[in-house]
């Protein structure tokens, strides 16, 4: 072994993030000490991020399997069978830690690596979707954070080509110190034309691809997989940069390449890089693996294997190539002018062998890297439950309209126009709806075939009772796709939480999965692919459990999906589900009362599922105008919104039964506001009868005001300017 | 029509200005860039949209470099049209076939959304299908779109009618997304043969899809005679 490397000892382990116990499990394992690159191989793979060692007994327990999911977890990404040949592949992944240090090429480089995720499987990206969470607006760095990382999205996704549709951002102290930036990557392949990281043959020529290694991102995942102290700053070079341009160029010649039928197996080097891409691929196929890291493209010279192993740098991609199709695949890369170079084979050794200047630098049992990465039953500790707060325990502290306007300005509630105007949500030509509604519709090639797209959590209630929080993001994503008009599928998570070493972290981690497990099993909804991220904690501080939930439906006509948009004047206003003014945890107790207090609003899994078959079959029969789940702020917001999208005001009454405000802005869940002919209407109440759902005509649409009950109308141009001026404001 | 649409290796936009061209009866072909001449018969070169190198420093500079334009220019030259959308409008005044240059929007952000405009002049073989004055909602998608030349050149722009499309509001009111001198969203050469500009007409042609306002560009391009060679 080389002079010039470190002997490796327990304390230099431990500077890897190694527990003791850990360093011991490597010993046993191999022998012997390993040597430095060892340790770095083993930091890698052996770190929270990559292998998943607190999450992964319990992510067992989410329901992954439908008839029409192709591929589960445990690929790059996950795959649906959407008909007519045609599959989706779809993930969302966090890059919250690099984000927070370096926002503009945190978060770029995060859609560079769920963009590689998706086209690595052969699948053309179509969409992108973000879910952002900031500090609380006053926070010194909030404005830096918000400008870098929009802007990073924007840069890498606009020049990529892909659009981006939909999002989610909001604000809060939770997150000062750990921001949250999780991006989804949706792409299209024939079903049949579908890549895998598994690698087969012995002998077969494995190929680096794309830009080269440079001495960037090194430890990125050990960085991503610790909380932060008072030194975050000092973890900047641990970010990536991107370079999207090379990154389409790398999608196109991937595409191009996989058509001549020259690739067995493909993998992108995102975390741990080449070691993590090269490990997976053999290990995936029950295969050894023998790297010459001479022959790696380097940016500079003098790189060691330990720093070649470990890099973190972009827009690569591995590949074991069927052999004697070298020199065809070498053409398609030369052709777009991206490095190529056979740097290793796959063998029948079951180890991974790394060579490097004319020694073995690393020997290692490649099954046992990942498959005896330990494995950690953690404590956990259930949240303490809260007390159900409905209106008649809450005193309205101002009038519901003054109550309104002040909610659509806040900044959860306030347009994201500033954010969303800086990505390309047009480009492709197939975006039928575009940021600002319930989900994101994209229709599929020349159609009529189209896709619903959402991201959604709600972390305030998730904090309040990790359980109902969970259930409560995948009934969201799945009503947002149901509001839309489509039939929902299957879904990706992106679990945010603290340290998970903590009992309470690890409860809210526990109940937030035991949640979402329940909720995709009754909606039929399995998770197909997913990204744990832990440790957002800074100086003891974690942020709320935030279980990003990104949906993927199908819409068979996009001609017929629908809009928030009220679209004509004289239109019934009808309310399905509910309303019992449910203020726990509301943006009404929240940001009108100043309180946060109580138990998030429950949801009735088996009452979701019903009345979103009916309102998807009115979508569906062309029975209603407009369509919009109630969720954030109630229904008072969901019909603000839909009045400000389509122009025209409407008016409602007000039941007796409820207080008014508990009416107005309790976050009941399964329900939505369709807006219909007056015609329509008794048709639409006895449907509704004979499923046994709830509906109401509260109220008719027109007009250039909204008006609630008997309170003093609100014109659409205050709503308007209450809805569009906080965001832009504060950022420019 | 036959339309060769240059495909840079960073171009993006290129899917778009196919179904556009095809949908108006155009007959496009896409042309790799490492090519040195065009199709025979070709009667308009588009430069799509896109990041064509990347366009890290300035937009359209390495493109505009590439031997393929000296195909391009030929082509103008000889009165030839061309039509450079967005980062082609950039490449076009980089490589000298329009005036003046495309700097960072006044607001230093990437803009993308729906925008007005109003149609200069109908007698050009890209506008005969719109009214004179009529105003059209298309696209926009840019980080690099504020068009400025000096005051000479725009006073000849101006004072030859090369003004194509003007930014405003939806009922001609002033609204330039921005900071481009007089409002300018596209220009026309001399011979009014070559058209650049920053808005996307491509990503407008389908009602299903934001509307149809962008047809009439491609419309007229279809139907334009080819003049006697």
């Amino acid at each position: 072994m080389s002079a010039s490397e470190p002997s490796v000892t327990p304390e230099l382990a431990a500077a890897h993030g190694l527990k003791p116990d850990e360093y011991q499990r490597i010993l046993d394992l191999i022998g012997r000490a390993p040597t430095f690159t060892e340790l770095g191989v083993f930091s890698a793979m052996w770190n929270e991020h990559c292998s998943y060692k607190s999450s992964r007994l319990h992510l067992r327990r989410l329901p992954t399997k439908a008839p029409w999911v192709i591929q589960g977890p445990g690929e790059n990404a996950g795959i649906i069978d959407i008909g007519d040949g045609d599959a989706c592949v779809f993930k969302m992944e966090s890059h919250n830690h690099p984000s927070y240090i370096e926002p503009f090429q945190g978060a770029a480089t995060g859609v560079g690596g769920i963009l590689r995720d998706v086209f690595t499987m052969g699948a053309r990206p179509v969409a992108c979707l973000n879910l952002l969470r900031f500090g609380e607006p006053d926070h010194a760095k909030t404005r830096h954070l918000v400008a870098g990382v929009v802007a990073g999205i924007g840069s890498y996704g606009n020049s990529f080509g892909v659009p981006t549709v939909a999002g989610s951002t909001n604000f809060g102290k939770g997150y000062n110190g750990n921001i949250l930036v999780n991006a989804m990557a949706v792409g299209i392949a024939r079903a049949d034309e579908i890549f895998y990281a598994k690698a087969t043959g012995i002998g077969n020529p494995i190929v680096y691809l794309g830009s080269k290694t440079g001495r960037d991102g090194i430890h990125g995942a050990t960085m991503a997989s610790a909380s932060f102290e008072a030194d975050s700053e000092d973890k900047r070079p641990t970010v990536q940069v991107g370079d999207p341009f090379t990154e389409k160029l790398l999608l196109e010649a991937c595409l191009e390449l996989m058509r001549t039928g020259a690739v067995i197996a493909i993998q992108d080097m995102g975390a741990a890089g080449l070691t993590s891409s090269a490990v997976e691929m053999g290990a995936k196929g029950d295969l050894g693996i023998e790297l010459d890291l001479d022959a790696a493209p380097c940016r500079e010279p003098g790189m060691s294997a330990y720093e070649m192993l470990l890099s973190e740098s972009q827009e690569r991609m591995l590949m074991v190539l069927d052999p004697g199709k070298e020199a065809a695949a070498e053409a398609v890369f030369r052709k777009w002018g991206l490095d190529f170079k056979i740097i290793g084979k796959t063998t029948d050794t079951l180890r991974f062998v790394v060579k490097h200047e004319g020694e073995i630098k690393a020997d290692l049992p490649i099954k046992e890297l990942g498959d005896c990465a330990p494995l950690y039953d953690r404590p956990h500790e259930a949240s303490p439950k809260l007390p159900r707060l409905l209106a008649v325990d809450v005193e309205a502290p101002v009038p519901d309209a003054e109550a309104l306007l002040a909610l659509l300005g806040t900044p959860d509630l306030c347009s994201s126009r500033w954010i969303w105007e800086q990505y390309d949500h047009l480009i492709l030509g197939n975006t039928i709806e575009a940021p600002g509604g319930d989900a994101a519709v994209i229709r599929i090639k020349d159609g009529p075939k189209g896709l619903a797209l959402t991201a959604d959590v709600t972390q305030r209630y998730c904090a309040a009772d990790p359980y109902e929080g969970g259930k409560q993001a995948v009934a969201e994503a799945w009503r947002n796709l149901t509001a839309a008009g489509a039939l929902p599928l299957a879904a990706t998570d992106n679990l945010n939480f603290g340290n998970p070493e903590k009992p309470a972290v690890m409860g809210q981690f526990v109940g937030c999965i035991d949640g979402i497990g329940d909720a995709c099993r009754a909606l039929d909804f399995p998770i197909v692919s997913g990204n744990v991220s832990l440790y957002n904690e800074s100086s003891g501080q974690a942020i709320p459990p935030t279980p990003s939930i990104g949906g993927v439906g199908v819409i068979a006509d996009v001609s017929l999906a629908a809009s928030i948009a009220i679209k004509r004047e004289g239109d019934a206003i009808l309310l399905i589900g509910p309303a019992e003014g449910w203020l726990g945890q509301s943006l009404y107790l929240r940001d009108v009362c100043g309180l946060e207090e109580g138990a998030p609003p429950p949801v009735d899994l088996a009452l979701e599922r019903r009345n979103g078959d009916f309102v998807r079959r009115l979508i569906a029969q062309g029975t209603v105008n407009a369509a919009h789940d109630v969720s954030d702020g109630g229904l008072a917001v969901a019909l603000a919104e839909m009045a400000l999208a389509g122009a025209i005001g409407a008016s409602l009454a007000l039941p007796d039964t409820l207080p008014s405000h508990g009416f107005l802005f309790g976050e009941d869940q399964a329900r939505y506001i369709v807006t219909a002919a007056p015609a329509a209407v008794d048709a639409i109440l006895r449907e509704a009868e004979r499923a046994g759902v709830v509906c109401a005509a509260l109220g008719a649409t027109g007009g250039d005001a909204l008006t609630l009950g008997a309170g003093t109308p609100i014109f659409l141009s205050e709503l308007r300017k209450a809805h569009e001026t906080w965001l832009p404001t504060f950022m420019d | 029509m036959n339309a060769a649409i240059i495909l840079f290796p960073g171009s993006n936009r290129e899917g778009d200005a196919f179904r556009a061209l095809a949908a108006s009866g155009a007959r496009p072909a896409l042309v790799w860039h490492r090519e040195t001449h065009l199709p025979p018969k070709t009667d308009l070169v588009v430069l799509p949209g896109g990041f064509s190198y990347g366009d890290y420093l300035r937009c359209g500079a390495i493109a505009a470099r590439e031997s393929i334009m000296d195909a391009v220019r030929a082509h103008a030259a000889r009165g030839g049209l061309v039509l450079g959308i967005c980062n082609g409008f950039q490449i076009l005044v980089e490589s000298g076939l329009l005036p003046g240059v495309l700097m960072r929007n006044a607001k230093l952000r990437f803009i993308c959304r729906m925008q007005h405009l109003r149609v200069e002049r109908n007698d050009t073989p890209f506008a005969s299908a719109y009214a004179r004055g009529q105003i059209i909602k298309v696209a926009i998608a840019h980080g690099e779109g504020n068009y400025i030349a000096d005051s000479e050149t725009i006073a000849r722009i101006e004072g030859d009618g090369r003004v194509a499309f003007r930014y405003c509001g939806a009922n001609g009111e002033a609204d330039n997304p921005n900071g481009s001198i007089n409002d300018i969203a596209g220009i026309y050469s001399k011979g009014f043969n070559v058209l650049g500009l920053m808005p996307h007409p491509e990503n407008l042609v389908d009602a299903l899809v934001g509307g149809t306002d962008g047809r009439g560009l491609f419309e007229s391009l279809a139907t334009f005679a080819r003049p006697a060679a």
